[in-house]
């Protein structure tokens, strides 16, 4: 039985996804972006136990050389996140696929599919596998939100029961990609043309960056050009809350403008796209 | 109950405030039904409740005409002949309305607008506006937030101008219930709805085909949340307070085969010796125009019978201190709310109730959602205490299990933040999902709104402003919002983020 370490999971999100669903949030990360809203998702807890002495509520514990998590004596303020030098969290639950599955159970009425996303939810794919086996036999709509980084189309069992992904593209240029998320995007890329190809592009999302207009011009019209009518793209404004000192020393503080985000949209729009949304 | 000159000298009523007031303070100088000294010992020491009534019953307490005559045929009282274009029929609503009495002296129901106007539509634009004006006069002539208009279940344009006048008006005035079945509705109608409802906390859904399975399709929604017969309405509406009554237990059996039956019986002599005078003889059923002229028939009145507290009856009898722990929380808490429930409608049931032919010769459960003065150990039906509702889901789930056995009324609440309002589709996923689970009515507003729910009916947060500055308001309802706000935290829900 295939499990997972679970982040956070959210049973009603009008967010990831069309309708209401339920958000399961998997653990660790290989891209590390400036902007990275949680970092606290990105890598696997090394049980240093810095975050237990710093607990106010008495809720974590190390035991037997482990970190141990009390949710219920959990007040989630977050103190442990915020001093983890690690871009980790001690508030990680393993889920085996029976385990999750009654949690999705819970809520099926009231949802029209899930999403799993992360960190990056594509390090486990045969967990992904074994949860949308069921989930697409119990009638919900199965959708992946991943940032590329492994391809799709070495997994097609996988791919038979999903429903599509939501694709991040952080930047089309190879070097800058490389800077901003020290990874490098030829995955990224590739997956943009294959996922288009399968027709399992949900959409496709691309943060818009403050003071770095020539690289979102080049990701935009790259995006625009090859998704034309078929597949919405969203626009995300950089938003300065949650992201980390080494991304806010690049990024700053201050969000694109209204006015900027327009006109990225219109520049989308000029390049083929028909459907772009600015969030 | 104030005096004649302390309501005479009251700077915070208004004038048809202190009518009203006035008339009720008459009417209970009467003596002529013979209540029962053990009821009013009940009443007395909050045991049951007669949601001030009055002592004298001259009108139902629920009246629910069917306006389709006033349509078809006009009313030879009213002198109106039947309307040919919308500005007549929402002219003839208006002046009916005037002339359709009920416990607060305003129309608790105003029929089902959209398909009343929507045959009068010929000229969208022109049509709209007389909507916008109608709503407009509701909202300004008929002052009380339990006056309730009724839309859907199909797609109508008069429906979707409702909708959007109801939008851009803002007001708490009238309530409004969109009877949703998504066989019949569609999604861009239900999508729509939850749209207006996120930024005007109406209209509520309610579960049509759970309805029609008890009601037949001739039924309607009035007052909070009412199920009620259209042409016809409910005779009287008393209380237990579960809450205060669970306090004089010594045990749960003891309670369900002492105290229960007791306060049953008590309640059911009170409603037999209204309704029999009601029908019998007060001039209403004999001499009214609405009843000479068809628009209503007594045989479609209910007697409902009601209830509050169930939360706080369940804590009390399993000894549960902590509300975060006990109703809604805890499973065995849960399924004792459950036996008390079916055990009181079997209680209910057994008893023959006079002039209800249509109803089975029998009382309907109402879970009554509170009164102000309640105060915060007293929660609405059989609802969670607000402050201790768990996630949303499992709060749906677990009103879900109470819904059933309350055919004249019950109902939840749910508060969302401002995201939710982007998404309007994701939240009809919800509401589908919960009336396919069996939850009969469901309300939702966004807790940055000026129109907000309190319990049932809706208030503006700042017509309550203007209260707590001493002014007096239109809407005799705010001060109801006002007592719920500070007695009962009426104002705290959880949101739903």
């Amino acid at each position: 039985m295939f499990s997972a370490p679970v982040n956070r999971i959210i049973p009603f999100s009008s967010v990831d996804g069309p309708g209401n669903r339920m958000a399961i949030f998997l653990q660790s990360c290989p891209f590390q972006c400036w902007y990275c809203h949680n970092p606290e998702t990105i890598n696997m807890c090394v049980h240093c136990g810095i975050c237990v002495t710093s607990c106010p509520s008495d809720a974590l514990h190390l035991i037997d050389g482990k970190v141990v998590w009390n949710s219920s004596a959990c007040t989630q303020c977050d103190t442990c996140i915020k001093i983890c030098p690690y871009h980790s969290s001690p508030k990680i639950t393993w889920y085996n696929v029976t385990e999750m599955m009654t949690k999705i159970a819970e809520v099926k009425p009231f949802i029209r599919g899930i999403t799993l996303s992360g960190g990056e939810c594509m390090n486990y794919p045969e967990f992904m596998q074994g949860i949308f086996t069921q989930t697409k036999k119990m009638g919900l709509n199965c959708l992946i939100d991943s940032n590329g980084y492994r391809l799709f189309s070495e997994y097609p069992e996988l791919m038979k029961v999903c429903d599509g992904v939501m694709l991040d593209v952080k930047a089309v240029n190879p070097e800058f990609h490389l800077q901003l998320t020290h990874h490098t995007n030829e995955n990224v890329l590739r997956n943009l043309d294959d996922l288009l190809l399968m027709g399992k592009l949900e959409e496709v999302r691309i943060v818009v960056l403050p003071g770095y207009d020539a690289h979102n011009r080049e990701t935009i019209i790259y995006v625009a050009e090859h998704v034309k009518s078929h597949v919405k793209i969203k626009l995300l404004t950089y938003r300065p809350y949650g992201v980390r000192k080494e991304g806010l020393e690049k990024l700053g503080i201050s969000m694109p403008s209204e006015k900027t985000m327009e006109s990225y949209r219109q520049l989308a729009l000029e390049s083929g796209a028909s459907d772009v949304i600015i969030l | 109950m104030p005096n004649a000159y302390e309501i005479i000298t009251d700077t915070l009523l208004t004038y048809q405030q202190q009518v009203i007031n006035l008339a009720k303070l008459g009417e209970n100088t009467d003596t002529t039904i013979p209540y029962n000294p053990e009821f009013k010992k009940a009443i007395e020491e909050g045991d049951i409740c007669d949601l001030f009534e009055g002592a004298l019953p001259y009108r139902p307490r629920y009246i629910a005409p069917d306006y389709k005559i006033l349509m078809e045929k006009g009313s030879a009282f009213l002198e109106l002949d039947p309307p040919n274009d919308i500005w007549e029929a929402t002219n003839a609503l208006m002046i009916m309305y005037r002339h359709v009495p009920s416990v607060t002296t305003f129309p608790v129901y105003l029929g089902a607008l959209d398909e009343l106007l929507n045959p009068f539509i010929t000229d969208e634009k022109e049509a709209e506006k007389a909507i916008g004006l109608f709503l407009l006069n509701i909202d300004r002539t008929l002052n009380d937030s339990f006056v309730h208009a009724n839309i859907g279940p199909r797609d109508t344009l008069a429906g979707r101008l409702i909708l959007r006048q109801t939008e851009k008006l803002q007001t708490a005035i009238p309530n409004l219930t969109l009877k949703y079945d998504p066989e019949l509705t569609s999604d861009e109608f239900a999508s729509l709805s939850a749209s207006v409802m996120l930024s005007t906390a109406k209209p509520s859904f309610a579960n049509h085909r759970m309805f029609v399975s008890e009601f037949g399709e001739r039924y309607v929604i009035a007052s909070c949340y009412n199920g009620l017969r259209l042409g016809g309405g409910g005779y009287t509406l008393p209380r237990l307070r579960l809450n205060n009554i669970a306090k004089r237990a010594v045990s749960i059996d003891q309670f369900m085969n002492e105290i229960l039956p007791h306060y049953v019986d008590l309640m059911n002599e009170y409603m037999d010796q209204r309704i029999n005078f009601l029908v019998e003889k007060s001039s209403f059923f004999k001499s009214n125009y609405l009843v000479k002229e068809g628009f209503l028939n007594q045989k479609d009145f209910i007697g409902m019978f009601g209830l509050v507290g169930l939360a706080e009856c369940c804590n009390t009898l399993m000894h549960v201190s902590d509300s975060n722990q006990g109703y809604g929380h805890a499973s065995n808490v849960d399924d004792l709310g459950v036996t008390i429930i079916q055990h009181l409608d079997n209680l209910v049931a057994k008893h023959k109730a006079p002039y209800s032919e249509n109803s089975g010769d029998r009382y309907w459960l109402h879970a009554q959602v509170g009164i102000e003065k309640d105060g915060p150990d007293s929660s609405p039906g059989c609802r969670i205490p607000i402050g201790s509702e768990p996630e949303i889901y499992k709060q749906i789930k677990h009103s879900t299990r109470f819904h059933k056995y309350f055919p004249t009324g019950i109902g939840d609440i749910f508060r969302f933040d401002e995201t939710w309002k982007k998404t309007p589709e994701a939240l009809v996923d919800i509401i589908k999902g919960a009336l396919n689970s069996g939850m009969r009515y469901f309300s939702g507003y966004c807790a940055s709104n000026d129109v907000i729910r309190v319990t049932g009916y809706l208030v503006k947060k700042s017509e309550i402003a203007k209260l707590d500055r001493k002014e007096a308001v239109m809407n005799d309802a705010s001060v109801l919002g006002q007592g719920s706000r500070d007695l009962a935290h009426a104002f705290d829900r959880r949101v739903q983020k």
